[in-house]
């Protein structure tokens, strides 16, 4: 087993009453090139933060080696940053900027004195040996003879590789990278991620590189972490993480993907799209599940042999292979694929069993605790909407008082009174207006399942989910009302002792 | 044709609002007379007495040595100020910053009594000292206006990446974050030493007796109006031309040492 290098152990941080990292816990092993990937504001960069220091954790604990590091200021701690906008001195030049980390150093030297006695000294490290590092780090990134240079007249790439040689050149035990790549064109890009990955292999310490660029996780990473909403949704090697995501969040965002709601039929079998396929995924029968299906496995054949038939609905020429998109019954379906097929064409489809990867279910109903307001309407989930109380009682009903009588005749007043509140996920609708509805949220996430959206709405204050199906396309981050219809939202009462 | 000829028309008219008088001062400076509107003849002579008088030249010594002492001072409290404002909380700062900028804002002489009776309540005498705390008082929000849009454009991580390097907290300060600040604390200084120097209100409150500043000494010499005051008075002619000259030339030299700075910017 590979040395743990770093670990974060219950790891929490707060922005004031912000929580941006919940509870991670995670490892980095000893030389590995570790990617922690995600949208903006999953926490990635809070994560890497904490490691080099900028940041303390407001709970947990990071060890190094072994040691607690968690409240230790940057300047002890043996790692190096890049930073993203990558933080050069603008009044030094390049050699005094990579000299610097050299400058504060000390070394611990051992000599001998006249009677043969050793001792030690810790001493700064001499002109000719910075000379000589700061020689060799230059080399590396490829920048020789630029130590006079000054910093504002480097391109964007330069002053990149000078970042990378200023970090390097103290011999840290890891590297810490914050996006250093988000900053140059595609093609400088690409060329840096080959350099970047060619350093890891030569210089053998750890790497730990934050993104949001999938493709750029999966082309450097030996591990990837991806993260949303400040919890770590998977880690794994890349091939892992595209392959087998651990649910639709993975799955959407890394690469391509068709994702479909299905029923597990037992068996190594699975149904969607209105079929049975086989797979290599088992499940208990009638389990609902998330399958998903990369573009780039779905192989088109012709219609009368296909495991699905369907109409090509839109053909995108995109370099390396055609974007295919097809109707089958009321489903859609992206391939990708080098042949090409024609707007209209009948097409059959082949999903063998190893390109269907099944998913558990994260979300199968929106629960919430709620409490029965004067008007005898639910306060859930920072809003308030109508329902039926008299559900609660099988029997009862409303007298022109607003109380409840029950069937044995008993008046009650409901207010205040705890129940749990279950709401389907087709039961939800959403509108722009303000106020339509009970309670207001905005978008965070959109993910298409072939024939219909699943959103997921958070409201502000509490931060609770509306999670729910719906046949129109939003935007994420919009700011809309939740409606939820009188009849759909099921009360049940939360302890016996509200009974009496 | 005409509308360029009004533009020419009206900027002229501006500049000889602004500089006619200085320079109808600068002529008579040269005049043998002593009095405005007869012209006597060329004569070095106010400049001759100007370098003679030796009140006089105490006199100036004490304005330039205080505007540097005072301008020193400030200069050092704003800057450590700026920083540390910038680098607290968000109510502190808005707080802070806030309360930094009253004395620009508040009228003079309000400052100039206030100043005086807390002098006298904690029971210092007008000293030197009081005087310099004073000036103190007028220049040091200055500085901090003209250092915090440096620590503004200033990339946050510079800090962060000095302390990354093993630089302890005071290393990053001092190697790292003053070098990015040095145009701002220099604008701030040249602006304390000219707020220094011409301070009327806040230094009358503020001297001890005896002691003068060009600007109390003119002051209370067109104040009496004697005969005496008069023969002197024209000497000021002198030193207001001389300087006036020294600033056009300060303002000359910055501008033309600035240009290929900015050249240089716009090249990258």
């Amino acid at each position: 087993m590979a040395e743990h290098i770093i670990e974060l152990v219950d790891v929490s941080k707060s922005f004031d009453d912000t929580l941006v990292i919940d509870h991670m816990s995670f490892y980095v092993n000893k030389g590995e090139f570790i990617t922690f990937l995600g949208p903006s504001g999953c926490g990635k960069t809070t994560t890497l933060r904490m490691i080099a220091g900028f940041d303390l954790p407001t709970s947990g604990k990071i060890l190094l080696g072994g040691k607690d590091i968690s409240m230790l200021p940057p300047n002890k701690r043996p790692v190096n940053t890049v930073f993203q906008r990558y933080a050069l001195f603008p009044h030094l030049n390049v050699f005094e900027n990579i000299a610097f980390g050299l400058r504060c150093k000390k070394v611990i030297n051992t000599y001998e004195n006249d009677r043969g006695e050793r001792y030690t000294k810790k001493e700064k490290l001499s002109k000719k040996e910075i000379a000589e590092k700061v020689k060799k780090a230059l080399a590396l990134v490829d920048l020789e003879g630029f130590e006079k240079r000054s910093i504002s007249t480097l391109s964007g790439g330069q002053q990149q590789r000078v970042a990378i040689a200023r970090a390097i050149v103290n011999e840290p035990e890891i590297l810490l990278l914050d996006e250093p790549l988000g900053a140059l064109d595609l093609k400088m890009r690409k060329e840096m991620q080959l350099e970047l990955k060619e350093m890891h292999k030569r210089l053998g310490i750890t790497f730990i590189y934050v993104t949001h660029d999938q493709e750029e996780a999966l082309t450097m990473s030996d591990t990837i972490v991806v993260m949303a909403d400040g919890v770590v949704q998977q880690i794994g090697t890349p091939k892992d993480v595209y392959n087998e995501p651990a649910n639709t969040f993975v799955a959407d965002f890394i690469g391509e993907s068709n994702i479909f709601n299905g029923t597990s039929a037992g068996d190594r079998k699975v149904r969607f799209c209105g079929k049975i396929f086989d797979c290599v995924d088992d499940f208990e029968r009638n389990e609902p599940v998330d399958v998903v299906v990369r573009p780039e496995d779905i192989r088109m054949c012709a219609p009368e042999i296909g495991m699905l038939r369907g109409k090509v609905l839109s053909v995108v020429f995109k370099g390396i292979h055609y974007e295919i998109t097809a109707q089958v019954g009321r489903y859609e379906l992206i391939i990708q694929s080098t042949e090409s097929r024609d707007v209209g064409d009948e097409i059959g489809m082949n999903i063998f069993p190893d390109a269907i990867h099944l998913m558990k279910k994260k979300y199968t109903k929106n629960v919430y605790d709620g409490v029965i307001t004067k008007r005898n309407t639910v306060e859930f989930a920072d809003g308030e909407f109508e329902c039926d109380v008299t559900q609660l009682y099988p029997g009862s009903h409303i007298d022109e008082e607003d109380y409840l009588v029950t069937a044995e005749g008993e008046r009650l007043d409901l207010t205040g009174v705890a129940v749990t509140v279950e709401v389907g996920f087709d039961d939800i609708a959403i509108s722009d207006e303000e106020g339509a509805g009970g309670a207001m949220g905005h978008i965070i996430s959109i993910i298409y399942k072939g024939d219909h959206y699943r959103i997921i709405v958070r409201t502000e204050e509490n931060e609770e989910d509306f999670v729910f199906a719906t046949a129109d396309l939003w935007n994420e981050n919009d700011y809309v009302s939740v409606i939820i219809p009188k009849d759909k939202i099921k009360l049940t009462l939360k302890h016996a002792e509200d009974r009496k | 044709m005409i509308k360029k000829c009004l533009k020419s028309f009206y900027i002229g008219l501006v500049l000889i609002l602004l500089y006619a008088p200085i320079l109808l001062l600068a002529v008579y400076s040269f005049n043998e007379v002593n009095t405005i509107g007869t012209w006597g003849s060329f004569s070095l002579v106010h400049y001759q007495k100007l370098f003679g008088d030796p009140v006089i030249l105490e006199m100036i010594g004490n304005t330039v040595v205080l505007a540097i002492v005072a301008a020193t001072l400030s200069t050092l409290l704003g800057t450590a100020g700026a920083i540390g404002i910038y680098y607290s909380r968000k109510t502190v700062k808005t707080l802070l910053g806030g309360a930094s900028q009253i004395p620009v804002v508040n009228a003079e002489i309000v400052t100039a009594l206030a100043l005086a009776i807390a002098f006298v309540t904690v029971g210092l005498d007008k000293s030197y000292f009081t005087l310099v705390v004073g000036h103190m008082v007028i220049c040091t929000p200055f500085v901090y206006l003209s250092v915090v849009p440096k620590l503004k454009q200033m990339d946050g991580s510079l800090y962060e990446a000095a302390l990354d390097l093993g630089a302890s907290p005071s290393k990053a300060l001092f190697k790292v974050v003053l070098p990015q600040l040095i145009p701002g604390i220099i604008s701030g200084f040249m602006l304390a030493v000219t707020l220094s120097l011409d301070d009327y209100i806040v230094t009358s409150y503020c001297k001890p007796s005896g002691f003068n500043t060009i600007s109390t000494y003119v002051y209370n010499a067109t104040l009496k109006g004697n005969a005496h005051t008069a023969e002197t008075l024209s000497s000021f002619w002198a030193l207001t031309t001389i300087i006036f000259v020294l600033i056009v030339a300060v303002v000359l030299v910055m501008n033309l040492t600035k240009k290929p700075d900015g050249r240089k910017r716009n090249e990258t």
